[in-house]
């Protein structure tokens, strides 16, 4: 088990080590020079000299590897650059609006669980049945309805039908008003849960049904033990390994894959200031919160890894 | 020998009848194909421009025209007809789709025989190159991609290739594991064929499956991030109509207009279901292990 996590953990720096290889070098690869790219036509009312101090202070006059290095150790010490447009450090802008996304992810995740549990045991229980049929169509729909779709329809429905806009107003934090801030998160959180709904309900009707098919769940009913308590504690305590492993990377997506919902719905998250610092060509800003999302990323899929050990004493690491 | 050929011959003609055949008696492979044909005819339609009116032509006096019989999607607010736009943006979308998961698929198939098949070091290196851009999610990645390279047709389409190569890497790296070891493969080896000729013919057959449901799951999702890609500005360019962008160009409208976000909305949830029921239905028939019950 040592040996596996140190394993793990060696092999996460390395995936984290080549990310910031591709981000660092992506940025690079912008055709043209970077300060005429960020500055646009207003580039062209800097004197020479303004330039050659520009580029001093970004460090673009040093060799390529050597800007790396330095821009690493400054990112390894929390300091991600300079927004220009801003005039603020990335990282507590990042900060600043992680929280948001934070709260939407957790969110997204209760109304997936919530719908997609009970639905994937129903279905697997009552297989066949008309509400199994209905909860395979629900699940199919779900993951065939793009989230921007749902968003637009939601909003659409919304203002139409009851004359509420869910996203009017600016945005409040949970610990300012967390009525209010529930009202603003809970329509995005439906948007983003929806598809994720699907997928632990497929996911967790098949496993379901690979449990109930097992040997220990027939030695248990032979034991005479209740229906309810078998399937509660022995199907669906072991149907629920692999729902966890793809909560852990679906929480790492939504984490980083929020962009769209946060757009339709005005919420200042991570993937609107993302969105915005593509827009307005803010390199440091894109090449931080890549990093900051991908780190992310990483650590929760390790996470999710060394837990999935822990709850399923099976799994184990030996080669 | 002649007699073996024919038999030989016939045998995987009934094989392949008894695919379409089994295909069309599975409940979801039968509603993705229609879905799949449609969308795709009418897309093809599109894209050689036979659509009821020219797709850009605005007719000045029927502006946001409610659906009706002579614009049967009505149209938008400059006059443009909704339905000649969704044939056209289908062909946008699906191009993108179509090209970027053809690429992919094959790019990363190559990756994960290479790299399954040679094991040792050259399998630690793809494969974690493949891990590191597993590690970004896919839409962060094409957008990434789309920042450098600028939003365009061809943009979106090595982005959403880029992200779906290391998928299909990790797919066909798995079956080439099992299979390398393989009874027929290394008797295969024995009679002294190469490298090549064993991953051609004894390694590729065996893998078909897995390949050909992952191609279908795989453009249902290259449809979403295209669209998404779209509807944020970074996908196809105006005036050019796709699915996505006519549903972030009308998201104000919706309210007086409805038909211009419910026409292409419905386009894609169809299209991308289409794709999955698809999936789910050649997965069923195609390979019965992996069948959900």
């Amino acid at each position: 088990m040592r040996q596996y996590l140190i394993r793990r953990l060696l092999a996460s720096l390395v995936t984290l080590l080549g990310i910031s290889v591709l981000v660092f070098g992506a940025i690079r690869l912008v055709p043209g020079d970077q300060i005429t790219a960020q500055l646009g036509t207003e580039a062209g009312m800097l004197s020479d000299e303004q330039r050659a101090s520009l580029e001093r202070y970004y460090g673009l006059d040093r060799p390529v590897v050597e800007q790396y290095f330095s821009w690493l150790s400054n990112a390894l010490q929390g300091n991600l650059g300079l927004s220009i447009r801003q005039g603020r450090e990335v990282l507590p802008l990042i900060l600043e609006r992680f929280p948001v996304t934070l709260e939407l992810a957790i969110f997204s995740i209760i109304i997936a669980l919530m719908i997609g549990l009970p639905f994937g045991v129903l279905s697997a229980l009552k297989r066949n049945t008309w509400l199994d049929l209905f909860g395979r169509i629900f699940s199919m729909l779900g993951l065939s309805i793009p989230n921007f779709l749902l968003g637009t329809l939601i909003i659409y429905v919304l203002s139409v039908g009851f004359g509420i806009l869910p996203n009017s107003g600016d945005y409040v934090d949970f610990v300012e008003n967390p009525l209010k801030n529930l009202e603003q998160l809970i329509f995005p959180a439906i948007t983003m849960g929806f598809s994720f709904a699907s997928s632990v309900m497929r996911m967790t009707r098949s496993a379901m049904l690979e449990v109930l098919n097992a040997e220990y769940i027939r030695t248990a009913r032979s034991k005479g033990i209740t229906e309810r308590r078998v399937i509660t504690n022995h199907a669906l305590r072991n149907a629920l390994i692999p729902v966890v492993t793809i909560i852990g990377v679906e929480f790492g997506y939504l984490l980083g894959g929020a962009f769209i919902t946060e757009q339709i719905f005005a919420l200042p998250g991570i993937g609107r200031l993302t969105i915005n610092a593509i827009n307005q060509r803010e390199y440091a800003l894109v090449q931080g919160v890549a990093l900051f999302i991908v780190f992310n990323f990483v650590v929760i899929n390790l996470l999710v890894d060394l837990i999935y050990s822990v709850i399923d004493p099976r799994v184990t690491y030996d080669r | 020998m002649t007699a073996n050929m024919n038999t030989l011959q016939s045998e995987s003609k009934t094989q392949s009848q008894s695919f379409w055949l089994r295909l069309l008696q599975d409940s979801s492979g039968r509603l993705g194909l229609i879905l799949v044909v449609v969308f795709s005819i009418t897309s093809l339609m599109g894209l050689f421009e036979i659509t009821p009116y020219p797709v850009l032509e605005q007719h000045r006096i029927d502006r946001l025209k409610a659906p009706d019989e002579v614009y049967a999607m009505g149209t938008d607010q400059f006059g443009r007809d909704v339905l000649s736009r969704v044939m056209r943006g289908g062909a946008n979308s699906l191009q993108v789709a179509v090209l970027s998961v053809a690429v992919s698929a094959t790019l990363g198939t190559i990756i994960g025989i290479v790299s399954g098949y040679l094991g040792g070091n050259v399998d630690t290196i793809l494969m974690r190159i493949m891990d590191i851009l597993f590690a970004f999610p896919s839409l962060l990645l094409a957008l990434l991609i789309v920042t450098i390279v600028g939003a365009s047709l061809s943009s979106t389409i090595t982005a959403i290739t880029i992200v779906y190569t290391p998928i299909f890497a990790r797919v066909a790296r798995g079956p080439v594991l099992a299979l390398k070891n393989a009874e027929f493969v290394v008797a295969a080896r024995c009679l002294g064929a190469t490298d090549l000729r064993i991953i051609l013919f004894h390694v590729l057959p065996n893998m078909r499956t897995v390949l050909i449901v992952q191609v279908t799951l795989a453009l249902s999702w290259a449809l979403i991030t295209e669209a998404g890609l779209s509807f944020l500005g970074l996908g196809t360019q105006p005036p050019d109509p796709s699915w996505g962008l006519m549903l972030s160009e009308n998201r104000g409208l919706a309210e007086i207009a409805p038909w211009l976000i419910v026409f292409p909305g419905l386009a894609i949830m169809l299209t991308v279901l289409g794709f999955n029921l698809l999936g789910d239905g050649l997965r069923d028939i195609l390979d019965p292990h992996l069948k959900a019950d």
